[in-house]
């Protein structure tokens, strides 16, 4: 019941939003994505307590198909929805001193996208997931079409279609599996059982439709090339989500959806995944190197990181899964903070491309400390919550694919390459005319980069009760696996 | 004990958090406070812990919380008080102390002092941390947390980019070699199945596993490209002189004293490891030696008093590294201990020469300083003498000491290794007698100007300068010692982790090595003397440098120019050839091409769409007839 209200409570607050107008939607949407996060922390309890029934939901649904509306939440969902639940408040809080027309529509949208996400986070039901999964691409749609910059419906249309295009294979699969189960059910147990009766070719195709769909999304090299000109379009809560939270709901699929009910297949062919995510690890490292906008080197970075994540899941042991959640995580933090640092700059000098800015530590040393601070967990520095994730993510593949560990260990040089020299480029050296305007952090924009640097510090320094969140759900999930 | 060693980072931490939270509303006398209490109170702590870990070997572990468990790895934040780290604490905190002293009077006038002394501190705090760690995984903090400080006080004036340049490039580079430190914790947890150094290095656990030597010569190996980095040995040492771009009590006591010798820690700290893979040690020599000889001969030909003086670390490094090579790591813990003084001295001698001559670094054009800064003077030459090796200095005893080692293993490595000591005397009396001798070479102003420094910068310099004098004497040779009944301590003390020296030559050939290097060391000053205060030699401009091979010295053998187009140069030209030339056309251009095939076929599949009910109409149903035929 409380994983639904989980869902329910952003649609509520998303029609609450398009009745009131947008005179007091801040504010509305800013309780409400409180209370949510609240609930989450709720669950938290709920979960720990060991009261894992009364956060499942089971009503039949399309019963003629074996659908049901079954949810329910492990360790690894958890984590999950606090990722979403946390980031929203900080997203809603982050646009407060920017005017959007429309802004009730707007945030209504983000609350639909974030309910839909994490339904698919707790989505116990193939086909359930599938919707999730799609529905939570309408609203970002709309969010980029209609407040979004540039070229902004070339690029939403390139960005949907593709995407469209990823899942369609994924639909496949899951039609196909379906098929195979012993009473026509979509339920995640039956879909299991019956991924794993498959013969070892089909458990590794249906592997790779299920990859396609989600590497689209993650995005990873080749299938990136919607993502850094999306991510210029979008207006900054879209793109924080988009960065930020929906980015995990493919790796979390990865987790959920492809580990368990295909292993003999991941086993067999997991590694050209692993090859495939350390080529797009080093392959955006070195494009990020050459950007000169702020806002693609994000996007690229963004990309390097992922397909860490990536690896790590696909090399199955304790370390490297329990790194890539904590990555997940991390990575969700530190992409809405340098989004939020991309807006600060932005706002005040109407360009983010690096070569025009320099010396804005002089003018404003505050915001390029705590900027830093993300960059530091942008390039793993222990103590920040990116080294615990990659840590334990390069330790994990390492015992996996000592190769692909030593190669995807490369990026925390590149990654000081690209990071330090963008800020570098935009932080310090001799102010210029343009940056000697840059003006002071007003409240909302320190509270906000205060609350991101807080948590890379906390998490970096004291990681062990957010790993105890997913300890045993991995633990688990990996013994059904071997 | 657990609560003081738990306190001894806690102080400087204490101290940077106040510092940097309260930061412009505490007044600069107040933060200058601070800072040094908080260090000289881990000092004043680590002396306690040293007392108690000098009544008998009894290491202490202290668990302060669990910080990374995944499954079977789990990696706690723990310390480790035995004689290694405890004499690291020591030099840390105690020449810590005195560089932070020096530095309220060096960085008063700086409009960033407080936060010079945040960072300040915040080193010294990631400094215990490197050394305090029970695993590999809280050194690797405390590894990459100096790396950042460093990063930060090299590019402390951030306005001019060539010091941001320097900090990156520092950063980079320890980079590199942190790769191979992770690498290697990987390898050792994988081989293993811990980080931690007390299952690791518990008696018999190495030797007695099924690890085969190749992969622990690899793991070895990892360590010691991370160790190259840190302590800046070939390839990885061309950060380090261009980090001087920080201010002077930074060179001294990151970039001399403490941060560049956790390489030489960490070595001694694996040294059950290091024993056991003959090949690696091996090349640790080897590099070791090859960065004393290109350090010294860089040495020789600059003109910058600070570049002397980096030249002259990666120098020094490069010997410890010789020492941990030959397996004496006993020798080069102590000429960490002696170099930390001497360096420190030199540093901080520099840095007040730099501040009486408003900035200037060149000793062409200083000369002279010696009446107007005596006390600089007295103590530049007391670190001067003990650098070059002169007894009783501290510098001898150590420095004679890897000699020593390296003749019994190997003769190649001691005659390389007494040419650099030659070189090094050399070098220094150059730079001494350049800078305080003769007469005075700078402009009207500047020379108007000249002063001695305040009482709370010459403290440190004479404090520095007295332990530089008789720090040696706490590892008393035991061919000189043996007859007069003096032992040496220091041998002694660090026995239980480092072991005895396995090498031993015969006391009087010991005694007439000794002899016959101080006699040619001395030599060389005397011919030193005659060059510059004789014959009063100064070196020529840039411009009017004669000579290619005094020029390629003086332009470091364009290493730097070399990496930079090799390597920074190079991965633009990938990184651009990847966008422009696979990403933008092929990549994307193939995602293109579909969206472009589909417009097109959907333009001809849009003349089928006619809008004639009619057609639609019989379309319906032969699509309908089809699906019959296909269902039966």
């Amino acid at each position: 019941m409380l994983t639904l209200l989980l869902i329910l409570i952003p649609i509520l607050s998303g029609f609450i939003l398009l009745l009131t107008g947008s005179k007091n939607a801040k504010p509305i949407a800013l309780v409400s994505s409180l209370i949510e996060f609240g609930l989450a922390l709720f669950a938290l309890n709920t979960l720990k307590s060991g009261a894992v029934e009364s956060l499942s939901y089971n009503a039949p649904w399309v019963q003629s198909m074996g659908i049901s509306f079954h949810l329910g939440m492990d360790g690894i969902s958890m984590l999950m929805v606090l990722l979403s639940t946390l980031l929203m408040p900080i997203i809603v809080y982050a646009s407060f001193n920017k005017t959007y027309s429309n802004a009730h529509t707007l945030y209504a949208l983000m609350m639909l996208m974030q309910s839909a996400m994490i339904g698919s986070f707790v989505a116990m039901d193939g086909f359930l997931f599938y919707i999730f999964w799609e529905v939570s691409l309408i609203p970002i749609f709309f969010i980029i079409l209609m407040w979004g910059g540039e070229n902004r419906q070339k690029t939403t249309f390139k960005f949907f279609i593709y995407t469209l295009f990823g899942s369609l294979f994924m639909l496949l699969a899951l039609i196909y599996v379906y098929l195979h189960t012993a009473d026509k059910s979509f339920d995640i147990q039956a879909l299991y059982a019956a991924g794993r009766s498959l013969p070892l070719v089909e458990q590794g195709l249906v592997m790779g439709a299920f990859f396609l769909a989600f590497a689209i999304k993650m995005p990873i090299f080749p299938f990136h090339t919607w993502q850094p000109s999306t991510y210029v379009a979008a207006p900054s809560p879209g793109v924080m989500m988009l960065g930020g939270v929906m980015s995990k709901m493919a790796t979390y699929g990865l987790i959920r959806w492809v580990l368990p009910m295909v292993p003999d297949g991941v086993h067999e062919y997991g590694y050209l995944i692993i090859s495939l995510s350390v080529l797009s690890i080093i392959y955006a490292s070195c494009i990020a190197i050459i950007q000169k906008d702020f806002k693609y080197l994000i996007a690229y970075a963004s990309i390097a990181h992922i397909g860490l994540i990536s690896a790590g899941i696909f090399s199955l042991n304790m370390q490297s899964l329990q790194g890539s959640l904590m990555e997940m995580l991390s990575h969700g933090i530190n992409t809405v903070g340098l989004f939020f640092v991309y807006d600060i700059i932005y706002k005040r000098m109407h360009t983010s491309e690096m070569s025009k800015l320099g010396g804005i530590r002089g003018v404003e040393s505050r915001f390029a400390f705590m900027f830093f601070i993300i960059v530091l967990s942008n390039v793993a520095l222990p103590f920040t919550n990116g080294f615990v994730g990659e840590f334990l993510l390069i330790l994990g593949i390492f015992q996996t694919n000592m190769v692909a560990a030593s190669v995807a260990g490369l990026s925390i040089i590149l990654g000081v390459v690209y990071m330090f020299r963008a800020f570098q480029k935009m932080m310090l050296g001799e102010t210029n005319a343009l940056t000697a305007t840059f003006a002071k952090l007003d409240k909302q924009e320190i509270i906000t980069l205060t609350i991101i640097v807080l948590l890379i510090v906390s998490m970096g320094v004291y990681p062990k009760p957010i790993l105890d969140i997913t300890e045993s759900s991995i633990q688990t999930l990996l013994q059904g696996i071997q | 004990m657990e609560q003081l060693v738990k306190l001894i980072p806690l102080f400087p931490l204490i101290s940077f958090a106040i510092i940097g939270l309260m930061n412009r509303r505490l007044n600069k006398q107040l933060v200058a406070v601070l800072a040094c209490v908080g260090v000289l109170l881990s000092f004043i702590d680590s002396v306690l812990i040293f007392q108690n870990q000098m009544q008998g070997f009894h290491p202490i572990e202290v668990k302060v919380f669990d910080w990374i468990v995944a499954g079977n790895f789990n990696a706690s934040f723990a310390f480790l008080v035995d004689p290694l780290s405890s004499i690291f604490l020591m030099v840390i905190t105690g020449v810590g102390f005195l560089i932070h002293l020096f530095s309220i009077g060096y960085m008063k006038d700086d409009d960033g002092m407080r936060r010079f002394f945040a960072y300040l501190n915040l080193f010294i705090f990631f400094m215990l941390i490197l050394v305090l760690g029970n695993n590999f995984l809280v050194m690797f903090i405390g590894w990459e947390g100096v790396g950042f400080c460093s990063f930060m006080l090299i590019g402390f004036w951030y306005k001019d980019n060539k010091n941001n340049d320097a900090a990156k490039k520092a950063f980079v580079m320890n980079r590199i070699g942190d790769l191979g430190f992770l690498i290697a914790m990987c390898l050792i947890f994988f081989n293993f199945g811990s980080l931690n150094y007390s299952t690791l290095f518990s008696p018999g656990f190495l030797s007695g596993s099924s690890v085969s030597t190749g992969t622990l010569t690899l793991i070895t190996f990892c360590l010691f490209v991370g160790a190259m980095g840190k302590s800046a040995q070939i390839p990885l040492y061309t950060w380090l002189p261009d980090a001087m771009a920080g201010p002077t009590p930074v060179s001294a006591l990151i970039h001399a004293a403490t941060m560049v010798t956790a390489g030489i820690y960490m070595i001694a700290r694996t040294n059950i490891m290091f024993s056991l893979t003959p090949d690696t040690m091996t090349l640790v020599s080897t590099i070791g030696i090859a960065t004393a000889l290109l350090g010294a001969v860089i040495g020789l030909f600059q003109n910058d008093i600070k570049k002397v003086l980096a030249y002259s670390t990666v120098s020094q490094l490069g010997l410890m590294f010789v020492a941990l090579g030959v397996g004496a790591y006993t020798a080069a813990v102590f000429h960490v201990v002696t170099h930390a003084f001497f360096k420190a001295l030199l540093f901080l001698g520099s840095g007040s020469v730099i501040h009486a001559m408003g900035g200037e670094q060149d000793i062409r054009h200083m000369g002279g300083l010696k009446k107007h800064l005596p006390i600089t003077y007295l103590t530049f030459l007391i670190g001067t003498l003990a650098i070059s090796g002169i007894p009783p200095l501290a510098g001898f005893f150590s420095k004679d000491q890897i000699l020593s080692e390296a003749f019994a293993h190997n003769k190649v490595l001691f005659v390389l290794g007494l040419l650099v000591s030659l070189m090094t005397a050399f070098y220094m009396f150059r730079l001494f007698f350049l800078t305080f001798h003769g007469s005075f070479r700078g402009t009207h102003d500047q020379e108007h100007h000249l002063h001695e420094s305040p009482a709370n910068m010459t403290i440190p310099l004479i404090v520095l300068a007295i332990c530089a004098t008789f720090a040696g004497f706490i590892g008393f040779p035991h061919a000189l010692g043996e007859s007069m009944g003096i032992h040496n301590l220091f041998d002694a003390y660090l026995a239980p982790i480092l072991g005895h020296s396995s090498s031993h030559i015969e006391q009087g050939t010991e005694l007439l090595m000794m002899a016959s290097t101080t006699a040619l060391i001395v030599a060389v000053i005397l011919y030193a003397r005659h060059l510059y205060l004789g014959k009063k030699y100064v070196p020529e401009s840039d411009a009017q440098m004669t000579g290619s091979f005094k020029k390629m010295a003086y332009a470091k053998f364009h290493v730097d120019e070399f990496y930079h187009k090799v390597f920074t140069q190079g991965l633009d030209k990938i990184s651009l050839f990847l966008e422009k030339g696979i990403d933008i056309p092929l990549v994307d251009g193939l995602v293109r091409g579909i969206g472009k095939l589909t417009q097109q076929l959907a333009a001809i599949s849009r003349k089928i769409q006619t809008g004639n009910t009619g057609y639609y109409a019989i379309a319906f149903v032969f699509a309908i007839l089809l699906l019959f035929i296909f269902f039966i």
